[in-house]
């Protein structure tokens, strides 16, 4: 999963993504403001925050640069050097403990290999995977087809709800009409929706894109809902006075002011994508690389499976870079938070 | 729009003084809400008075006496259970054209730069983009903010806010201001500067102008007329009118004028009686 090493306030979501019923049971307000698992509360971004921030505009007083500032500044640089060293020393050392004790304790024999994997084993499957491929052809293309359904799914359902998320967020008797039928949705462990997907549309890529779809679906839409909901009042008055239409608004106010939330959940969605296209594959598939470890599975080799389970890693970390980048890019406008300041 | 539409122009109107249609008429007004326990609770009953056209009128109260109230129903964001408000002698329903709003909180949006903010009212009024970015410009310069074109808000101080916020009421030129304690969370040296640029705006647009404030001293130095509210439920304990000459120059000044802290005495005496009430029923509650 994406957002498991991340520090990010989303973890109910990902912490259990099989069970992705979770999170009904919220009994806040009514209707659907029951914030579902991947609603991701942007804290320090609201509003409040903004007006709290930074008093005294530009132009400070840089002019009394004396020399006791310039040895201050340069003793400060030093410190955070030499903080930054010692941060790498450790988390280097972090995981040279846990895969060097693995390798050791497999090595040793105190733990099975033929059970557990080991990492050296792990290293030379996936080396060998990228260059021998498996039996069904290059490793390259099951890389290719996971990746395509996934992103496919996360289009999808990342625009299916925000469209739906805004909507419902704005019109009040629809949002209580629907609700309850999408609380009964949610409630449903949809990850069992892949073995009708695959029963009705065959091995191919529509149905991993479909469960991919559905998975982010309700992720995205509930924070979209949420944040369409925690619109600032005090703004919509005052544009409606300005005289915005109800399509201004939507564009100026309510979906800007949503996607502080929307962009925190495709965070989470985007590992919700590669559970759904996993799965999907291997329920059944010709391609993919959730079929490369079922096949690994059958075969009793757990390196294949470790190996597999490396190679989406690296596509996750890929595209949760992607989505901060992203995100700093839409949001720019934010005042900085301390805790971005500190930067994890 | 007034007569000639400013806005096509570009050019300020000088004086709405006379200009039927910036009379605000508030007859009769009542409120009800529905108290979430099911009872009705009247926050206003039966409030009459009258903003002449191009005059500065303020209302002074005491906590909770509705005045809020009454200026989101003139605003047309809220609809009154009984009684009428008229605009330029036509009836107030929804949303009126012509108004603006300026609120205590900052109600910029934090997500558009300053000049984004400012060039709203035009944009949503159907200005072609490119001269609403220049009249935002433009009206950033009178309020003294040229320069802060591409800062967000977040990165202004509480005054610098204000002026954006001022920039966007007045760039449309509305012939209706309303101002809901628009400086009730300034320090008090920002809010004399504010309060002295505000007058000098309005002198020259002079929308009329419906101005909410706790502040005696901020009413009395600011407007025309003075309205003075009782609380529980809110209605007009008596009006006065301020015969300061104008323009009144810097209101720092103003404060040690003779003539003001006469009137200013006269009007605290009636305030006075209603904040203690006010306090009284509160800390009863409280207690």
């Amino acid at each position: 999963m994406s957002a498991g090493m991340e520090p990010r306030p989303v973890s109910q979501g990902t912490a259990n993504p099989s069970a992705v019923s979770a999170g009904t049971a919220n009994p806040s307000a009514a209707n659907l403001s029951a914030v579902s698992p991947g609603a991701v509360n942007p804290g320090a971004v609201s509003l409040g925050a903004v007006s709290a921030a930074v008093i005294g505009g530009p132009g400070g007083s840089a002019d009394v640069a004396t020399v006791a500032d310039e040895s201050t500044a340069a003793a400060a640089k030093r410190a955070r050097r030499r903080r930054l060293l010692w941060l790498w020393i450790g988390r280097f050392g972090f995981a040279a403990l846990v895969i060097g004790g693995w390798q050791a304790f497999t090595t040793w024999k105190i733990v099975d290999p033929f059970f557990y994997g080991q990492p050296s084993g792990i290293w030379k499957r996936t080396i060998d995977l990228f260059e021998h491929g498996t039996e069904f052809g290059s490793f390259w293309i099951d890389i290719e087809t996971t990746l395509q359904e996934a992103v496919s799914g996360f289009g999808i359902g990342a625009a299916a709800g925000i469209v739906l998320g805004v909507t419902l967020g704005q019109n009040r008797f629809l949002s209580e009409v629907l609700g309850p039928y999408i609380k009964i949705v949610n409630a449903i462990p949809r990850i069992v929706l892949g073995s009708i997907f695959i029963v009705a549309f065959g091995v191919g890529t529509t149905p991993k894109i479909l469960l991919s779809a559905v998975l982010v679906f309700f992720v995205v839409f509930f924070n979209a809902f949420q944040g369409v909901r925690e619109v600032d009042r005090n703004i919509l008055a005052n544009v409606r006075v300005l005289g915005a239409s109800p399509w201004h608004v939507v564009r100026h106010v309510t979906v800007p002011s949503a996607l502080t939330w929307i962009i925190a959940s495709l965070h989470t969605a985007f590992g919700f994508a590669i559970v759904g296209a996993l799965v999907g594959e291997v329920l059944g598939a010709q391609h993919g690389v959730g079929l490369v470890i079922r096949t690994a599975q059958n075969s009793l080799d757990p390196d294949g499976v470790f190996a597999g389970m490396l190679v989406i890693a690296v596509i996750t970390l890929v595209a949760e870079f992607l989505l901060t980048l992203l995100e700093r890019r839409l949001l720019s406008w934010r005042p900085p938070s301390p805790s971005e300041v500190s930067g994890i | 729009m007034a007569s000639g539409n400013p806005l096509a122009t570009g050019r300020p109107v000088t004086d709405r003084v006379g200009e039927e249609d910036s009379r605000i008429e508030v007859v009769g007004l009542t409120k009800r809400f529905l108290t979430p326990k099911g009872d009705a609770f009247t926050a206003l009953h039966d409030v009459t008075f009258t903003v002449e056209p191009g005059r500065f009128c303020a209302i002074v109260g005491p906590t909770g006496c509705g005045k809020s109230t009454t200026l989101s129903m003139v605003s047309g964001l809220d609809r009154p259970s009984e009684g009428v408000v008229r605009v330029g002698g036509r009836q107030v329903r929804g949303v009126t054209d012509g108004i603006s709003f300026m609120f205590q909180t900052d109600a910029l949006l934090p997500w558009k730069t300053v000049l984004g903010n400012v060039e709203l009212g035009p944009v949503f009024r159907g200005m072609a983009k490119a001269r609403a970015r220049e009249l935002a410009r433009d009206w950033l310069r009178r309020v003294g903010l040229a320069g802060f074109e591409d800062h967000h808000p977040h990165q202004l101080s509480g005054g610098m806010r204000k002026r954006v916020a001022m920039a966007a009421a007045l760039i449309n030129e509305p012939k209706i201001l309303l101002m809901d304690e628009p400086f009730g969370a300034l320090d008090v040296q920002t809010k004399a500067i504010m309060q002295t640029e505000l007058l000098g705006l309005w002198e020259q647009l002079r929308p009329s102008v419906l101005f909410i404030t706790h502040d005696l001293d901020e009413a009395v130095a600011l407007a025309d007329r003075v309205v003075v509210m009782t609380s529980g439920p809110g209605s007009v304990k008596a009006v006065y009118d301020v015969d300061l000459p104008r323009p009144r120059g810097a209101v720092q000044d103003l404060r040690y004028e003779p003539r003001f802290l006469e009137i200013q005495q006269r009007i605290w005496q009636s305030l006075r009686e209603e904040v203690e009430r006010a306090y009284a029923r509160t800390a009863g509650v409280n207690a």
